[in-house]
């Protein structure tokens, strides 16, 4: 995850906590998204950013996992994320930031 | 108004290792934080040689050698082995080695900024002899070489960026200015590598088509780059800095920018422009990214790959007016990304590809083939990012399975039938959308196809003035011939109109009378 963005997460992430945020991953890679996942949770495990060693410990999902897609209105979500569903790896995808939110959020 | 018609298209690589270890971002910034760094010197090993490059198959359909669908047949890895025939004259271009092209960068530079050690083009010159697109005045300029010392000199002084060959130093080029920041040595050294391998693009696209240079009446540079000074960064014209060195004495232009959607945009300015017979002859050139040289090479230097991002690309397009015979850019069929479009990939795809179909009662297997991002895979897959140009394939199938014009098993056959394996080196501007057309035209023209789309897309969100996405599309389609028929209609409603003034004059005539 790039540097800026990891910067802007640890701000919000530091100021709302994990109770009051949550952060919906669009990556269309598998291994990205994890690492996007460990990144927010555990913290960066490139070591690299401003989240090297903080483990915020947010609560973090795909948006292709059934918790998010349940909460969209089912004509935005065909209309924004159906095409994609279609083409990408979902089972890889979910199961990828599933295993970091489990291992790591606090909640 | 008949559509503008593209008259042809020229491709070049530039293979640059030298400069892909001096002058790649990445490289710049690992030398920066670690000039120790593991990797730079590990990299060294792995950039390849001008005939590896030569035989890597992505290139040679990148200058029309083979056809982008060849490559789907060739295993991959490409970069191992000599799987096809190392040419460096293409159809459509050609590949010119790192020694030929410092001497491209001399020829291009009207500030006395590029310097060569005048027993390295000595060395050099019975090659550049015998290029086919290197005239005596071209050569005089190119063999106008300068003592090793005095290149040397400025390079350790820091006022000038060292052009070594290996471990020889062969020239520097120096800065245009003690203070600016965007007249330094590297920003000249980056601008001059653009503008050198554009015009290498530009005269093999004059050369194949046997245009008269002279005939060409504007250029529209579509690069990324900006040249300019400190009180105007991005001040531009590339367009007729480029020109001047191929002849285009009668010419004008200007550039446009939009990251990598910027050929795209340039490609339909093109059009719209002959379309109006404002223009007859419109280039549409795009040179080389230094910058992004070895971009991924971490990623390919730690998984043991040649450094792959080892070339520049340029290219260069004719857009003319109605010849009857090459094929039009359909002046009805632009697929826009609107300000208010959205940036989810499938309102992206919705904008570009499926809306203008839709517009126009064409369907999306209609398309013979689309051009995407078609960036080499192997090259973009170490790094994480994926085989870029299938993914792009793939929602298209899906917004056809979304159209129900197929089924959802069918989404592999219709990538393959309308897709094509990635064939372009990561230039951002250079693999978008662009690659296909000298290819596309020439499909159409031998009847294998009638219809390609041209895609190109941008991530404006990297100059940090928007988050919004950008692209811009279009259908390149066979000729429907020119509207002569129309023509003679009109002389038909002249005659006609004139017989009816001439009874209406009579007649009042007669009633006055």
């Amino acid at each position: 995850m790039d540097l800026e963005n990891q910067a802007r997460i640890k701000e919000l992430g530091e100021k709302y906590g994990p109770k009051e945020l949550v952060v919906v991953l669009g990556s269309s890679d598998p291994d990205s998204a994890e690492l996007a996942a460990e990144t927010v949770t555990a913290g960066d495990p490139t070591y690299a950013g401003p989240l090297a060693g903080v483990p915020l410990g947010l609560p973090v999902y795909h948006i292709l996992e059934p918790e998010i897609k349940e909460k969209i209105d089912p004509k935005v979500y065909e209309e924004q994320v159906a095409m994609m569903e279609m083409v990408l790896d979902v089972g890889a995808l979910t199961g990828a930031v599933r295993k970091m939110r489990e291992e790591h959020s606090q909640l | 108004m008949d559509d503008a018609v593209i008259k042809g298209a020229g491709y070049i690589l530039a293979h640059v290792p030298n400069l892909t270890y001096e002058f790649g971002t990445t490289q710049v910034l690992e030398r920066l934080k670690s000039p120790e760094s593991p990797y730079l010197a590990k990299m060294k090993e792995h950039l390849r040689t001008y005939e590896q490059a030569l035989a890597y198959p992505p290139f040679q359909v990148y200058i029309g050698n083979l056809h982008p669908d060849d490559l789907a047949a060739i295993p991959r890895p490409w970069y191992e082995g000599e799987k096809v025939r190392a040419e460096r004259a293409g159809r459509y271009g050609e590949i010119v080695p790192e020694d030929e092209f410092y001497a491209w960068m001399l020829l291009v530079d009207t500030f006395d900024l590029v310097w060569l050690d005048e027993d390295f083009l000595n060395e050099l010159k019975p090659r550049l002899e015998k290029h086919p697109l290197i005239t005596p005045p071209d050569l005089k300029k190119m063999l106008n070489g300068k003592k090793a010392s005095d290149i040397r000199t400025r390079v350790e002084a820091g006022s000038a960026a060292p052009l070594y060959l290996g471990e020889r130093l062969v020239g520097c080029v120096r800065q245009a200015h003690e203070v600016d920041d965007t007249l330094k040595a590297h920003v000249m050294a980056e601008n001059m590598a653009t503008k050198a391998s554009a015009v290498l693009a530009l005269r093999h696209l004059l050369a194949q088509t046997g245009t008269d240079p002279k005939a060409i009446d504007y250029i529209i540079e579509a690069s990324e780059e900006a040249c300019g000074d400190m009180n105007q960064r991005g001040g531009g014209n590339f367009a007729k800095a480029i020109g001047e060195w191929c002849g285009c004495v009668n010419a004008t232009g200007s550039d446009t920018r939009g990251f990598c959607a910027g050929p795209a945009h340039a490609l339909i300015h093109a059009a719209a422009l002959v379309k109006a017979g404002f223009f007859k002859n419109v280039v549409v050139v795009g040179g080389g990214a230094v910058a992004k040289l070895g971009m991924n090479g971490k990623d390919h230097v730690a998984k043991g790959l040649p450094v792959l991002e080892d070339v520049l690309g340029g290219f260069a397009i004719l857009v003319s007016e109605n010849d009857g015979v090459n094929p039009v850019i359909r002046g009805d069929s632009f697929g826009r990304h609107n300000i208010g479009s959205g940036s989810s990939p499938q309102a992206v795809m919705q904008a570009l590809v499926a809306e203008p179909l839709e517009r126009l009662g064409l369907k999306l297997g209609d398309v013979d083939k689309y051009s995407v991002e078609m960036q080499i895979p192997e090259i973009t897959e170490p790094a994480g990012a994926g085989d870029v140009p299938t993914a792009n394939f793939k929602m298209i199938a899906a917004l056809a399975v979304m159209k129900k014009e197929i089924e959802r098993a069918d989404i592999p056959a219709f990538v393959a039938e309308h897709g094509m394996p990635g064939f372009a080196p990561t230039q951002g501007h250079i693999p978008s959308g662009v690659p296909f057309i000298g290819h596309a035209r020439d499909l159409i023209l031998e009847g294998k196809i009638t219809r390609a789309m041209i895609i190109g897309k941008g991530s404006l969100f990297l100059g940090r003035m928007t988050n919004l996405f950008d692209g811009i599309s279009f259908l390149v389609e066979k000729n429907p011939g020119r509207k002569e028929a129309v023509g003679a209609d009109e002389a038909a409603l002249k005659k006609l109109i004139a017989s009816a003034l001439r009874q209406v004059a009579a007649e009042l005539t007669g009633g006055e009378g």
